[in-house]
């Protein structure tokens, strides 16, 4: 244990010097040559693929949030504190998108794609892109679903979009409001090796949310199975990516929290994915048509309703 | 200064000149104040103004003129008539409808305010109105493809109809798009492209999708 402790210190030492250096690197590369940025992110990863364990991320959890600090130092008022929040190179974003997509077992999302470089052009843009896909998708797959009906009249259903923005975007921002908050508050009871900062957290969770993006345009195939299937996959991938982004995260704590806490991360995901699908697309008919009662009055009634 | 030394001015060669410094720009408008001219030329210049940023839209060249000059009234003109011919359609009392005249106007404002942020947040050049203009004239396509789509649904309401007003949609949504990244894109740090026009895109999809599925009572 003396010697994994001494291990770890000294790769928090040389981890910690290209990590110190690159803040300011990082801020000003839009003005330098494209290459720079490049080589020092593939610097940058080497040390993380040396570690032992990049679960455990122990050697630069500290200075995680020391960095966290430096990076935003004008203060809160000015414009560029903001910009700071969006200091991403286009392949920067499409490789923490692909990290969501394949989650590598055993890597950590945070650690290995933010790297002390949360945004916010991921998760907004993500979750803006889900909004719209969902409710485009389930507006045509209701289309196809009942089209050739006599009864059926297409209606564009634009209260939906307002509907699905205010629901994924409350999901997207108050849900990690509410980890952090309560990770925090564990912290002060048990000393948790790793730590996230909020941004980091609705980061995760933002680039979570991409595997729906395609999830939700597949449900439009009107089939009960292929839908549940697409559900259980894409549940599989974005819940893999948050359990082993905060698992490190609380299992130091008491066994039953830990679990409680996973749980209830998965639990309101998969709850977010079913509620869409349920709500936005409508079951898809069987097979055979649907039996046609005629009223007395002449008016015809279907057995399903909306 | 040595070599100066020799120079002399003498007495009688009379040094004379203006020393008043000119008031105004050598700009082509005669009179800089446009307060006494008649309000006719006043609405005129605007309307011109307005007319030539049409025609930058249509055959879009990287001319600074949209950039330089922006105005608003473009935009206002086009987001209004798109809103008012995109009522109309399914006013049932059920609001399953299609867009009210409110919703529309917030979210090509909204959207395009959120697009001109979100340049700025990555490092964009132009500025918060500039690009507020720009983002607002590349709409012109898509009217005139709501146009279209009104007076084919004129016609009927069938699959043909439906064809022509996919592609006529389509086209014009491909040509906003183009038409206002190749006004914007300058102003981008080069590895961010992508990164600023995929919302300028997600934006013209949002509105084509609006004029695609508007259905008439």
């Amino acid at each position: 244990i003396a010697r994994l402790v001494m291990y770890l210190f000294a790769e928090f030492d040389d981890a910690a010097n290209l990590l110190a250096a690159n803040p300011d690197a990082t801020t000003i590369s839009i003005d330098e040559p494209v290459e720079i940025p490049k080589n020092q992110h593939s610097r940058l990863q080497e040390p993380g693929r040396e570690e032992d364990d990049e679960l455990l991320g122990t050697d630069d959890s500290d200075k995680t949030e020391l960095l966290a600090g430096q990076k935003k130092s004008a203060p809160f008022w000015t414009f560029e504190y903001y910009q700071t929040f969006f200091d991403v190179d286009t392949y920067q974003v499409l490789d923490r998108i692909k990290g969501s997509v394949f989650p590598v077992p055993g890597k950590n999302f945070v650690r290995l794609y933010i790297r002390s470089n949360p945004d916010l052009y991921g998760p907004f843009w993500i979750c803006a892109t889900l909004v719209f896909t969902i409710a485009v998708s389930g507006n045509l797959s209701n289309f196809f679903i009942h089209l050739g009906k006599p009864t059926y009249h297409y209606v564009p259903e634009f209260r939906k979009v307002s509907i699905a923005a205010t629901t994924i975007y409350a999901y997207a921002w108050l849900v990690p409001l509410a980890l952090w908050g309560f990770l925090m508050w564990r912290n002060t009871k048990v000393m948790n090796i790793v730590s996230y900062s909020f941004l980091e957290i609705v980061c995760v969770y933002g680039y979570s949310l991409f595997v729906y993006i395609p999830t939700a345009i597949l449900w439009i195939i009107p089939q009960k199975v292929v839908r549940w299937v697409l559900v259980v996959f894409s549940l599989c991938l974005s819940g893999s990516v948050l359990v082993m982004t905060f698992w490190p995260a609380v299992r130091d704590d008491n066994r039953r929290i830990a679990l409680a806490t996973v749980g209830t991360i998965l639990l309101l995901h998969a709850l977010l994915a079913v509620g869409c699908l349920a709500y936005f697309f409508d079951a898809p008919e069987l097979d055979f048509p649907a039996p046609i009662i005629p009223a007395h009055n002449g008016t015809t009634v279907t057995t399903k309703s909306h | 200064f040595p070599g100066l030394a020799d120079v002399s001015i003498s007495q009688d060669i009379p040094v004379e000149g203006e020393i008043t410094v000119p008031v105004g720009s050598h700009s082509p408008d005669e009179d800089y104040s446009t307060l006494d001219e008649p309000v006719r030329d006043t609405i005129l210049r605007d309307l011109k103004a307005v007319g030539k940023k049409f025609i930058h839209v249509m055959y879009p060249r990287k001319s600074s003129a949209l950039l330089r000059d922006w105005d608003l009234w473009g935009p206002l003109v086009l987001c209004v008539s798109l809103a008012l011919m995109l009522q109309g359609g399914s006013a049932d009392s059920k609001d399953d409808g299609g867009p009210q005249f409110a919703e529309v106007f917030v979210i090509i404002w909204f959207g395009a305010v959120v697009i001109t942020l979100n340049s700025k947040l990555l490092g964009g050049t132009i500025s918060f109105f500039q690009s507020l203009c720009v983002l607002g004239y590349c709409v012109l396509p898509l009217t005139v493809a709501m146009l279209v789509c009104r007076l084919v649904l004129l016609a009927g309401a069938g699959t043909i109809s439906f064809i022509i007003r996919l592609i006529v949609v389509v086209a014009m949504f491909g040509w906003s798009t183009l038409a206002s990244t190749a006004f914007l894109a300058d102003s981008q740090p080069p590895n961010r492209k992508a990164l600023v026009v995929y919302p300028i895109f997600l934006f013209y999809f949002v509105i084509s999708w609006m004029i695609l599925t508007f259905t008439p009572q």
